[in-house]
């Protein structure tokens, strides 16, 4: 059997991937597609608990990750494209709206 | 108590009946019914005091009527305080001559102000004055009586500014209001104190508990008597607040008569003569209240000798009068001081009267250098004057000879310090004297010196009331000093009157109407016989004419040491320095330093998405660690993963 | 409430009034903004509220200890925040009094606020609810929750409708409020924490019981009284009333200062931290004799008539609390009735200043002169209201200011005393030469150029019963003291031993002068 630490390590892996990927990144969409990577990672744990322990909690919490990334989606691409629309840029550098 | 009605407390419901009927309606209402209800509510009280004053004359009812089970005012704690009336002696003189001289005055209005727009205005005011004045001189309790007392100042206020389109005559409302408010700060505190030491603001108990105990001199019923002093000082005029009174000629003269004069000015010395129990064991009080009276009689007659106002002159002079009633009071004469109060509300409403008579005669002019020979134009104003100046100057038999003569032998017997006091009224005399000649030649006698006016004799409505009161201002004095005491002795106390050192009293009446007649005869002398000797001698004593013409500047010193500085301070210490520079200046510290860390902090504010994002990150990642270092270091937790072999 | 059969609506009346404004906010926030409309149903919903609060001094029983009309209804049981609301001598007319001045307030704006009115209304609406709140909570996170409710409304409403410069004078207000807020709730939730408890009552008797640090204590009310004293405005923490009164629509300016502040001191301060209290009583008797003093001297030179107003306010309640921490019997039921008093002149005096701002577009008093001309019934009823602020007897506010002054010189100081009872003269000078500029002397250009209405039925119908209303409380203000002193005794709170002694014991003082010896 793997050992319950090789899935973490993936895990938290995958989680460090999508913040480095967060970070280091300047376009919107891939920066996007990193908080998923990180929300999948934290997914990978979730049921790696679940079936350790043989609870179905973690599986549980997995959909409700899965539907709240769903409709982030739904509504960070719709913002997304409102933004290209306006700005016909998706460089986060560009959007600094949010400064005084 | 059971016995005969005395419906008390409809004396003062009757006019404040009139007051709202007028006040609320007047302007809807015709004229003839607005006369008609303001003169009915006087009446009535009239009847209803002449009813009570028949029940005790006939033996029916005995004084003092102290009335129980008032409904109460004010109950908290140990402070009691109700709406109880008294009626004494005391109260029913004053009873008379209030609504007696106020429905006359009340008559003479309807004549006075007939042409005059807020007509309805006019009376609602008026009568609310009475309802006021009648609450002050019933009232059982301190507490009532500043009801009364705040209520004629309002009353007066409001009658003095009645003209309120008129600067001066608002101002000089504004200015008896303020002043008035000095002498009720007084009143105030002099009312907190019996509180503190006696517990109940009820002069009947507060009486009572002096009698009781014998050995209470001075001390602290020294500081309440000067206290009420300072209030009585306000509302009578006396120095130093006597200054509101010559301005509140504003009013309409009637108002003059009533208020100004007969009745509202006089409300100190009645409440002098009131709450007499706490003067009389306080020399000291007492000395003070004579010699102010003395210093205002003589201090304002001086000012009164260079008016060229007819209706200022008497304001001074009912200034001077009443330092005469104070001087009274102030030696313990209680008694002559309330029977000068009383002729002088005769004689000084008469001239008042008189004097508004000669102003609506000669179309609203006021100023005695522009009347003269008025005499033949407007006789019976002129023959009632007459009257009136005669008895004010102490003619023999008039009605002033008796209460004046009272009041200065009585002075003459407390010692050195009162001979000092009698040498000053007798002066004072001679200066009363003068300048009510002086007014009476001005206005009467030698050539008219305005051609313009064309003078005409005012209407029965006016000439009625001057009719009885000059009856009165000649007869008023005839029930005599020893009759008038013993009436009042129940309410304000006896006071043995020794005989003056062997002099016998006839002398000093003899002495007091010389005074009179020397003054007359230099009257006459300067302003009929030689009528271009007073511009001559008021260039030869130009300093001291000066200085009298000025009042003595008092306006203005009051002016330049207290408002301008309370006004100055105000803006530049308290307003300037005190809320701008320091209240506001820590408040804006503090928001200086708020804006200051914010401007600081807002550096982080990048807007840098990705700034923020390693901020959190990094914060995440400390939290984390610290968290965790936290748990392993204080619970020494043994981690034992499943798996983690 | 003991073996007296209990009304049904009794046990319910306090929730409803609560309710009912905030239905009728909603009911506006839902309907369009159409015309009168919300304005319609702001008045009768405020209406409504009024005759509700009225059930209360009918079935009220004086004299008897603790509150009535008591609910206690768990919320969240962790931590322990009960519903639980209830009156008692103290807050009974406060009630009243709040429920009076809304339909005051909303007749008050009828024609000024013409733009956004559905918000206005909903706001004013929500205002109501919270001011009902803190006179009736008796659980101290819910008063805590009225309380800073109270001031968010107030705060948009004077941004949204100011007059010249709302926002600023808005933030001035929240800031200077919300801040002593924080110190407040810290206060609070300590007390929570060392008796587990919010119940005013338990609280009470657990800070009575003396299991608490003494230390900490006095800091605790330290903080209490700070968020207090504030609000009310206590010199020197006035500064924002003054901008509060230039700019707040006239609804909300009569409501602002005072009473919520005067309440909280007496139920939260003074009767929660009666050791405590005592050691403040000193300080606080100064402040608010300079209060008294300060704030007249500066409405003396006041060019503007909300400042002017501002300035006398501060004084008026400094005198107001300065009968609370007197400490004594009469001096704190004078300071309740006078908190009435004040409400119901502060009422009808931004009533009337609304008037004329509206009337004349201007504030300051230089512009004015002869107005009584133009509009003598409006100048007849700001007479009237002067008169009872300047405390003429027979008007209502002669009664709480001699019952605060007496007290406070019988029993606690004859100089702070004296001192306090110079705003007598200073009040009437500035009051009556506000009047005399405004209405008085000849017309001014404003005056004339402007063809100004006098009072329309709106202000009638509020100004008429108001000015009665002052009549009675100054003829008969029995039918208020009661209650009010019934409460104030059985606050447990230990009479000053001075109270009733004599100050000054006759002296037996001889005079040896010439008229000693004559008689």
């Amino acid at each position: 059997m793997i050992p319950l630490s090789w899935y973490l390590l993936l895990s938290a892996t995958l989680f460090c991937l999508g913040i480095v990927g967060f970070l280091v990144r300047r376009n919107l969409i891939t920066i996007f597609m990193s908080i998923e990577l990180m929300l999948n990672g934290v997914n990978l744990s979730f049921v790696t608990f679940a079936h350790q322990w043989h609870l179905v909690k973690g599986q549980i919490f997995v959909f409700f990750v899965m539907v709240v990334a769903a409709a982030e989606a739904a509504v960070g691409l719709a913002i997304i494209i409102a933004i290209f629309r306006a700005r016909a840029t998706l460089a986060v550098d560009r959007i600094d709206l949010m400064k005084l | 108590m059971n016995g005969p009605l005395l419906f008390l407390p409809l004396i003062p419901l009757l006019p404040f009946a009139g007051f709202l009927l007028n006040g609320l309606f007047g302007s809807r209402l015709p004229k003839a019914l607005v006369t008609l209800i303001a003169l009915l509510a006087p009446l009535g009280s009239l009847a209803i005091v002449a009813h009570d004053a028949y029940l005790f004359w006939s033996g029916a009812i005995t004084f003092p009527v102290i009335e129980q089970g008032a409904p109460t005012w004010i109950s908290v704690g140990t402070l009691h305080v109700d709406f109880g009336f008294v009626l004494d002696q005391l109260s029913l003189t004053m009873l008379l001559i209030i609504t007696g001289v106020g429905f006359l005055i009340h008559i003479y209005s309807a004549g006075y102000m007939a042409h005059e727009k807020g007509y309805w205005r006019y009376f609602a005011y008026l009568n609310l004055f009475l309802f006021f004045m009648i609450v002050l001189v019933l009232a059982g309790n301190a507490l009532l009586m500043f009801v009364g007392w705040e209520g004629v100042g309002l009353a007066s206020y409001l009658l003095i500014g009645f003209w309120f389109q008129k600067t001066s005559a608002a101002d000089a409302g504004k200015k008896a209001f303020v002043v008035n408010r000095i002498g009720d700060f007084g009143f105030l505190i002099g009312m907190f104190l019996l509180l503190a030491n006696f517990g109940t603001l009820t002069f009947s108990e507060i009486a009572t508990k002096i009698g009781e105990n014998p050995g209470w001199t001075g001390g602290v019923l020294t500081c309440i008597a000067i206290c009420l002093f300072v209030g009585a000082a306000g509302k009578s005029a006396q120095i130093p607040l006597y200054v509101w009174l010559p301005d509140a000629m504003e009013g309409p003269t009637p108002v003059s008569a009533l208020i100004h004069a007969a009745t509202m000015v006089t409300a100190g010395v009645y409440m002098i003569a009131r709450s007499h129990a706490i003067f009389d064991r306080s020399p000291v009080a007492l000395s003070v209240v004579a010699i102010i009276g003395a210093a205002t009689a003589l201090f304002a007659a001086t000012m009164g000798l260079v008016q060229t106002d007819i209706k200022r002159v008497l304001a001074y002079s009912t200034i001077s009068q009443l330092g005469y009633m104070f001087l009274g009071c102030g030696v313990m004469a209680y008694s002559a001081g309330v029977f000068h109060l009383m002729t002088h509300a005769f004689f000084k409403a008469l001239l008042f009267l008189a004097a508004g008579s000669v102003i609506h005669g000669i179309g609203g002019e006021q100023d005695l250098r522009k009347m003269g020979g008025l005499r033949k134009k407007l006789p019976v104003t002129f023959w009632t004057m007459t009257a009136g100046v005669f008895a004010i100057a102490g003619a023999p038999f008039l009605s002033a000879f008796y209460s004046k003569d009272a009041i200065l032998y009585a002075a003459f017997q407390q010692g050195t310090f009162g001979r000092v006091l009698w040498a000053v009224g007798l002066f004072t005399a001679l200066l009363t004297s003068f300048y009510m000649f002086r007014l009476w030649y001005l206005a009467f006698f030698g050539k008219q010196r305005a051609p313009e006016l064309h003078p005409h004799e005012s209407p029965w409505s006016m000439l009625g009331p001057l009719v009885i009161l000059a009856l009165l201002s000649i007869g008023g004095g005839w029930i005599g000093i020893e009759k008038f005491s013993e009436w009042l002795a129940p309410a304000v106390g006896t006071h043995a009157v020794e005989a003056a050192g062997g002099i016998p009293e006839w002398a000093f009446s003899v002495i007091a109407v010389s005074m009179g007649l020397i003054g007359w005869l230099v009257a006459h002398v300067l302003y009929f016989a030689k009528p271009d000797q007073p511009a001559k001698l008021a260039g030869s004593f130009s300093v001291p004419y000066k200085v009298l013409v000025n009042k003595y500047w008092v306006d203005e010193i009051y002016n330049a040491l207290i408002v301008k500085p309370l006004l100055m301070i105000s803006r530049f210490l308290l307003e300037w320095v005190v809320e701008f520079a320091i209240i506001g200046g820590v408040v804006w510290l503090l928001a200086g330093i708020a804006l200051l860390t914010g401007a600081i902090l807002q550096k982080w504010q990048s807007g840098n998405l990705r700034s923020y994002a390693a901020w959190l990150a990094a914060g995440a990642a400390a939290l984390l660690l610290f968290a965790g270092a936290v748990l392993l270091a204080a619970n020494g937790v043994d981690i034992k993963w499943a798996g983690w072999k | 409430m003991g073996g007296v059969e209990m009304n049904a609506i009794d046990s319910y009346i306090l929730t409803l009034i609560l309710l009912v404004p905030l239905a009728g906010a909603l009911l506006i926030a839902l309907l369009p903004d159409r015309g009168k409309l919300s304005a319609w149903i702001a008045l009768l919903t405020v209406l409504a509220s009024f005759g509700l609060t009225l059930h209360l001094p009918a079935h009220f029983l004086a004299g008897q200890p603790g509150f009535q009309f008591e609910v206690t209804q768990p919320w969240i049981s962790n931590p322990a925040i009960n519903y639980h609301v209830g009156i008692d001598g103290l807050s009974l007319w406060l009630v009243v009094l709040t429920g009076l001045l809304a339909p005051v307030g909303v007749l008050a704006s009828w024609n000024v606020i013409q733009t956004r009115s559905k918000v206005f209304y909903a706001l004013f609406l929500v205002q109501q609810t919270a001011m009902f709140g803190v006179f009736v909570a008796l659980d101290l996170m819910l008063y805590y929750g009225f309380w800073e409710l109270s001031l968010v409304p107030m705060a948009i409403l004077i941004a949204m409708y100011g007059r010249k410069e709302g926002p600023k004078a808005a933030t001035k207000f929240f800031l200077f409020t919300f801040i002593p807020s924080a110190p407040l709730l810290v206060a609070i939730l300590w007390l929570y924490a060392k008796t587990g408890t919010f119940n005013f009552t338990e609280l009470q008797s657990a800070i009575a019981g003396g299991a608490l640090p003494a230390g900490a204590l006095f800091w605790v009310a330290l903080a209490f009284l700070f968020a207090f004293a504030v609000k009310v405005p206590i010199f020197p923490l006035h500064g924002w009333l003054a901008d509060a009164f230039s700019e707040a629509p006239v609804a909300l300016a009569m409501v602002i200062a005072g009473k919520l502040g005067l309440y909280s001191m007496l139920r939260f301060h003074v009767a929660l931290f009666p050791e405590q209290v005592k050691c403040v009583a000193p300080v606080l008797i100064a402040l608010t004799v300079i209060g008294i003093l300060y704030g007249a001297c500066l409405a003396l030179v006041q060019r503007d008539f909300w400042r002017l107003i501002a300035f006398g306010t501060v004084g008026h309640f400094s005198l107001t609390t300065l009968g609370i921490y007197g400490l004594t019997l009469t001096g704190r039921t004078g300071a309740v009735y006078q908190t009435l008093n004040q409400g119901v002149m502060e009422g009808a005096l931004f009533v009337l200043l609304g008037v004329i701002y509206s009337r004349y577009e201007s504030s300051q008093i230089a512009a004015f002169g002869g107005v009584a001309a133009k509009l003598p019934r409006t100048a007849v009823f700001f007479v009237i209201t002067s008169l009872a602020m300047v405390g003429l007897p027979m008007l209502n506010g002669f009664v709480g200011e001699f019952l605060i002054l007496s007290s406070t010189f019988i029993g606690v100081s004859q100089g702070w005393a004296t001192a306090a009872t110079v705003s007598v003269i200073l009040g009437a000078a500035y009051t009556l030469w506000l009047v005399q500029r405004v209405f008085y002397g000849p017309e001014s250009a404003l005056a004339t150029e402007k063809p100004a209405a006098d009072l329309r039925w709106n202000e009638w119908i509020v100004l008429a019963p108001l000015a009665l209303l002052m009549l009675m409380m100054g003829l008969a203000p029995g039918l208020w003291l009661p209650t009010i002193e019934s409460s104030m005794k059985l606050a447990p709170i230990q009479q000053t031993s001075s109270s009733q002694r004599i100050l000054l014991p006759p002296l037996a003082v001889t005079f040896h002068d010439s008229k000693e010896a004559a008689r």
